[in-house]
């Protein structure tokens, strides 16, 4: 099933592979964008426990940036920032 | 080894019978009357340990088809049970179980929907359903109830098919009913069944596998929604070949539908579930007094076998349908569909409904001959007066 296609339907449309999802990108969906002050940041990753995408990108226990293939700006890390540091903009 | 036997059944001890014989490996649990004796007589079954079927017991019908969803696409011969509002309840989780091509089967007990309130029987639920993709199979006693639930595991687990199916029988008229019934052997039956051999299960960690994904605007949508009609069309043929089998461990034989003295009638009744049976007895009192009356009694409702029912009823002068169901606003769902298969033939029988039994309004004998009446009266005029009509409506006055 490596050669498989989405035009190659099974029945019931199952798709023959796992984490599908990860070829989806869900970033178009956005209309508000995180803005994250990386200098204000006190990394205490409320944000990424937070985010329901797991947009946060973080590297050795640091949090690095947002993956913006995937956030669909719902917002949650914004309001979730106890030190204010991600805000909510246009794009 | 058991013995083929012959006992005294309700309608619902025949079906949970057949379930125990069958052993699925999971069954959803929710009671609604006047299924409830089906789950219950299995949970006896399961709690005397003659079955390896795991009772799961969920807190709605809602709940009892995504449980049913989930365990049949990990890969497990999953069935259920239920009855009216508990069907309606189910309604979005039906589309979904036949969408991903999950071969479960359910049993359900026909039963009229509120409001006002009534437990009894009618049809509406499982007409209701008619659009979900699920075949259905129509049980006039319980005898049939037991074969039709042993046929159904082999009809929706084949590779052709792979889709769910609804078994119905009349509530509390059958359901609870005492009638004779021949039970198979145990181990015939559990040849006859075998074990589903799942296609691409959850569980096969070794080969994961996605279900249930997105498929919108750019995607494959209307295809996969085409693909599921040819399985129902392809079903046509399983439920043939599942019946030639069924044939040789019963010695009871199945088609899409049973003709009664059809060969050299005039006029006919079509007619779903148990009502058959008190037409059948009317029938052979016309045909005692040289009146050529016959009888149509369907057992698959879907897929609807429109080319052998032209076949069947095309030389007839006028046909009944009778209809447990009311479309409102409309007519009879079996009606329509009989009446517009019928249309296409050049010269054709003039064909009318009637409602009957709604919310389990007794189906009398009177009711029968009214309707054979109204037949002949069609067949020697070869005008209808009534197009539409009810059976066994009282006289009342309807304040507005």
């Amino acid at each position: 099933m490596k050669d498989w296609q989405a035009n190659k339907l099974m029945p019931g449309a199952i798709i023959p592979k796992s984490g599908t999802a990860r070829e989806y990108k869900t970033g178009g969906w956005r209309s508000k964008a995180p803005k994250w002050n990386e200098e204000k940041c006190k990394q205490c990753l409320i944000c990424w426990i937070s985010c329901p995408e797991g947009a946060i990108l973080v590297k050795d226990g640091k949090v690095r940036g947002i993956d913006m293939d995937y956030c669909k700006g719902c917002g949650i890390c914004a309001t979730e920032c106890p030190f204010d540091v991600i805000k909510m903009v246009e794009g | 080894m058991s013995k083929k036997r012959i006992v005294a059944t309700t309608g619902n001890g025949a079906v949970a019978e057949a379930m125990r014989q069958i052993n699925p490996d999971i069954l959803s649990i929710y009671p609604i009357t006047p299924q409830t004796a089906i789950v219950e007589g299995f949970s006896k079954f399961a709690a005397n340990g003659l079955v390896d079927t795991e009772c799961v017991t969920v807190e709605s019908e809602h709940s009892s088809m995504s449980n049913c969803i989930g365990a049949s696409a990990a890969g497990a011969r999953v069935m259920t049970a239920t009855s009216s509002q508990g069907l309606a309840l189910m309604h979005e989780m039906l589309y979904i179980a036949s969408g991903m091509r999950l071969p479960i089967a359910m049993f359900n007990v026909n039963r009229a929907l509120s409001a006002p309130i009534n437990i009894h029987c009618d049809h509406s639920d499982s007409m209701g359903a008619r659009d979900t993709s699920w075949i259905q199979l129509y049980s006039e006693d319980a005898q049939e109830a037991y074969d039709n639930t042993i046929q159904a595991i082999r009809i929706a687990e084949n590779r052709k098919v792979l889709l769910p199916v609804m078994v119905n029988m009349d509530g509390f008229i059958i359901s609870h009913g005492i009638q004779k019934a021949e039970f198979i052997e145990d181990e015939k039956v559990k040849n006859f069944v075998g074990e589903r051999e799942p296609f691409m299960p959850l569980l096969d960690i070794d080969n994961p596998v996605t279900y249930g994904p997105f498929d919108g605007l750019g995607g494959f949508f209307m295809e996969h929604k085409k693909n599921q009609a040819d399985a129902m069309e392809r079903a046509k043929s399983v439920i043939l070949e599942v019946a030639d089998e069924f044939a040789k461990i019963s010695g009871r034989k199945y088609g899409f539908f049973e003709e009664y003295m059809l060969d050299d009638a005039e006029v006919a009744i079509v007619t779903l579930n148990s009502s058959a049976g008190t037409t059948r007895h009317v029938v052979d009192e016309l045909r005692a007094k040289g009146v050529p009356v016959g009888l149509l009694k369907l057992r698959v409702f879907r897929p609807f076998p429109a080319e052998e029912l032209v076949n069947a009823l095309k030389h007839l002068k006028a046909v009944a349908v009778l209809d447990r169901a009311l479309s409102f606003g409309s007519v009879g769902p079996l009606f329509s569909e009989v009446k517009a298969t019928l249309f296409d033939l050049e010269v054709r029988p003039k064909v009318i409904n009637f409602i009957y039994g709604l919310g389990g309004r007794e189906y009398t004998l009177q009711d029968a001959k009214r309707a054979f009446d109204v037949l002949m009266d069609v067949a020697k005029t070869g005008k209808v007066k009534k197009t539409f009509d009810y059976l066994g409506l009282k006289e009342v006055e309807v304040l507005t």
